[in-house]
C-alpha cells in the first residue's frame, strides 16, 4: 500500500496517467479545496476592489478589512430558509443548480497547474473543458424554466442564446490557437492541455504573441466571449437587475442561491485557465527560453516567497495603521496573525524541495489572478450592453473576424 | 495500469441509456422528456469513452448534450405545455407498433446469437494516446471528398433555414 503511495513521486506524470487512484484522489480534493477557497477570496475581493472604484470602503466590521465576510456570508446563506415555489416543478428547480456546479468543477480535471500537477491529461483535454463546460447553460435553462415565474424564463432565455452564440466565436478563436500547436515535424497539432503548454514551450513563444498580429486577436477574441460566457458584466443580461431582478436564480434563495454563486465564479477562474494555457504559456514561468541558466531559475523560483513576504509587511503597516483604541484591539490582533501567517508561508516557499514544486503553480495561478482582476475591473467600469447591441457583438463582428483569424492562422502556419 | 472498460460500466451506462430512453416516451411533460434524452446522450459518449474513442465521446457531449439540445429546450419551453399535456400521448396503431417490435427485437437476438460469428474476437486496439490525430488524419487524408462533400451539405442546410426563417432577405 505504501509502496503503491510513494511509487507515484518517482514516475513524473500526473496521477490520471500513472493510474494511481490515492494521488488522484489527493488532487482532486486539493483542487477542489483550493477552488473553493480562491472563490471566496475572490468573493471578498470583488466586493472590496468595487467599492474602491466607487470610493466606498466595502466591508469592513467582519474581521479586519472584512477580511472574514465571506465566511460569514456562507454561514448565513447555510441558515437561511430553503424556499421553494409553490408551483415550480420540483425536481427539476432541485437538479438545476447542482448541474452548474458539476459542470463547473468537472473542468478542473483537465487544467494543468504544471507538467505534472494536473488529475489528469486527457487527450480531448481543451474538447472536454468547452463541452462539459457548455453543459451548465442546460443548468440555467431548467432554473429558469422550472421556477415557473416570468423573470426568470426571460432571464434563462436570455442568457442561453447569449451563451450559445458567444461559444461559436469562442471555439474558433481555440481552434486557430490549436492550429499552432500543429507546427512541428510531424505536422500534427494536440488537443491535450498539458500537450498545448509543451508545444508553446518547444516553439519558444506564448501563442499570444505567434503571428503577430493574429493570435493577440484570436486571444482578445476569447477573452470578450469567456466574460459573456460566463454571464459577468458587461455581459450580464441574464440578471440585469434593472429589468429582470436576478435574472434565471430570481426564486432561489440560501444556499441553492449560493450553489449558483459558486458554479459562476468557479467557471470564471475555469475559462481564465483555457486563455492561460492556450495563449499565456500556462505554468511556464515568464522568459523560459531567453533567460535560461542557474541564475535566473533561482531568481524567478524566489519570487513566491518574496511576493508573500511583501504581502505580510502590507498586513504589518495595516496594523500599524490601525486606530490604537480599544475597540479595535482585536481586529489589530488578528491582522497581525494573518501578516505573520503570511510571512510564514513566505518563509516556507524558500524552502528548496517546495521551492521547486510550487513554482509551476505559482506562475499559473498568478495569470489565472490577473484575469480575475480583470473581471472585477471590467464590472466596475463597463455599462452593460443592451440585448440586441449584444446579440449583433457576437454574431456579426466576433464572429467574422475569429473565422478571419482562423483561415489567417492557416496560411500563416503553411506559409511561414 | 488496468483496463477502464470493465463490464460493470458497460452494464450501468447501457441500462442508464435504455432507463433514459424509456423515460423520453412515457413523460407526459416534453421538458421532463428533453433532459431524460440528455442524460441518454451522456450515457451514450459514456460508451465511447469505453470503446477508446474519446474524441467522438468530447464530440457528442459538445454538439448533442450541449448544442442541440439545449435548442430543444429553448423551443420546448416556449410551447404550450398545458394543452400539450391534455392531449393523448400514443397513437392507437398496436399492430404495426408489435410488428415493428418483434422485428427489432428479433434482428437483436439473431445478431447477439450469430454475433461471435459476425464481428472479430478481438481488434487491434487503437492507441487512446493519439485517437484525436488519428481521426484528423483520417478525415483530411484518405476521406477528404467525402468530408468536404458534407461540409457542402450543411452550408446548404444553413442558407435554406436562413431563406425559410427570414421573410426580406
Amino acid at each position: 500500500m505504501l509502496d503503491y503511495v510513494t511509487s507515484y513521486l518517482s514516475s513524473n506524470t500526473t496521477p490520471g496517467q500513472a493510474g494511481n487512484l490515492v494521488w488522484a484522489l489527493i488532487y482532486i480534493l486539493i483542487v477542489f479545496g483550493g477552488v473553493s477557497v480562491a472563490v471566496m477570496a475572490m468573493n471578498w475581493l470583488e466586493r472590496k476592489a468595487l467599492a474602491h472604484f466607487q470610493i466606498r470602503l466595502g466591508p469592513m466590521r467582519v474581521g479586519p478589512h472584512g477580511l472574514l465576510q465571506p465566511i460569514a456570508d456562507a454561514i448565513k446563506l447555510l441558515t437561511k430558509e430553503d424556499i421553494i415555489p409553490e408551483r415550480a416543478d420540483r425536481l427539476v428547480f432541485w437538479i438545476a443548480p447542482l448541474i452548474i456546479l458539476c459542470a463547473s468543477f468537472a473542468v478542473y480535471v483537465v487544467i494543468p497547474f504544471g507538467p505534472t500537477h494536473a488529475i489528469t491529461d486527457l487527450n480531448i483535454g481543451i474538447l472536454f473543458m468547452l463541452g462539459v463546460s457548455s453543459l451548465s447553460v442546460l443548468g440555467v435553462v431548467m432554473a429558469g424554466w422550472a421556477s415557473n415565474s416570468h423573470y426568470p424564463l426571460i432571464g434563462s432565455l436570455r442568457s442561453s442564446a447569449q451563451m450559445i452564440s458567444y461559444e461559436v466565436a469562442m471555439g474558433l478563436a481555440v481552434v486557430s490557437a490549436i492550429l499552432m500547436t500543429s507546427l512541428n515535424p510531424s505536422g500534427t497539432g494536440t488537443l491535450s492541455m498539458i500537450g498545448i503548454v509543451e508545444a508553446q514551450q518547444r516553439q519558444q513563444i506564448w501563442y499570444l504573441f505567434k503571428f503577430f498580429p493574429l493570435g493577440f486577436i484570436a486571444f482578445a477574441i476569447f477573452a470578450i466571449a469567456m466574460v459573456a460566457e460566463t454571464n459577468r458584466a458587461p455581459f450580464d443580461l441574464p440578471e440585469a437587475e434593472s429589468e429582470l431582478t436576478a435574472g434565471f436564480h430570481t426564486e432561489y434563495s440560501g444556499l441553492r442561491w449560493s450553489l449558483f454563486m459558486l458554479g459562476e465564479y468557479a467557471a470564471m477562474i475555469a475559462v481564465s485557465s483555457i486563455a492561460v494555457t492556450l495563449w499565456l504559456g500556462g505554468w511556464l514561468r515568464p522568459f523560459p527560453n531567453a533567460l535560461t541558466g542557474a541564475t535566473w531559475d533561482l531568481a524567478f523560483s524566489l519570487f513566491p516567497g518574496f511576493l508573500f513576504l511583501i504581502l505580510a509587511a502590507v498586513a504589518w503597516v495595516g496594523v500599524i495603521r490601525m486606530p490604537k483604541h480599544p475597540y479595535f484591539r482585536v481586529q489589530t490582533l488578528g491582522l497581525a496573525g494573518f501578516g505573520v501567517v503570511l510571512g510564514l508561508i513566505g518563509l516556507v516557499l524558500f524552502v528548496p524541495p517546495v521551492r521547486d514544486r510550487i513554482q509551476d503553480i505559482f506562475w499559473f495561478t498568478a495569470k489565472v489572478a490577473f484575469f480575475m482582476y480583470m473581471y472585477i475591473w471590467y464590472r466596475a467600469t463597463f455599462p452593460r450592453y443592451r440585448f440586441d447591441q449584444l446579440m449583433r457583438v457576437g454574431w456579426k463582428v466576433l464572429l467574422p473576424i475569429s473565422l478571419a483569424v482562423l483561415i489567417g492562422t492557416a496560411v500563416a502556419g503553411v506559409v511561414l | 495500469m488496468t483496463p477502464v472498460a470493465t463490464p460493470f460500466f458497460f452494464y450501468f451506462l447501457a441500462g442508464l441509456t435504455l432507463l433514459s430512453a424509456i423515460l423520453v416516451i412515457t413523460r407526459k411533460n416534453a421538458v421532463h422528456s428533453a433532459l431524460a434524452l440528455i442524460l441518454g446522450l451522456l450515457a451514450q459518449s459514456g460508451l465511447y469513452l469505453m470503446l477508446y474513442a474519446p474524441f467522438v465521446a468530447g464530440v457528442q457531449i459538445i454538439l448533442y448534450a450541449g448544442g442541440i439540445m439545449v435548442l430543444f429546450l429553448f423551443v420546448i419551453m416556449l410551447v404550450n405545455l398545458e394543452r400539450s399535456q391534455k392531449e393523448e400521448q400514443f397513437n392507437r396503431q398496436k399492430v404495426a407498433g408489435t410488428l415493428a417490435a418483434i422485428a427489432l427485437g428479433g434482428l437483436f437476438v439473431a445478431v447477439f446469437i450469430k454475433g461471435k460469428a459476425l464481428f472479430p474476437a478481438s481488434s487491434n486496439q487503437i492507441a487512446e494516446g493519439s485517437n484525436t490525430q488519428q481521426v484528423g488524419e483520417l478525415l483530411y487524408g484518405q476521406y477528404m471528398f467525402a468530408f468536404e462533400i458534407a461540409s457542402l451539405l450543411l452550408l446548404v442546410a444553413i442558407i435554406g433555414a436562413v431563406v425559410m426563417a427570414k421573410k426580406r432577405i
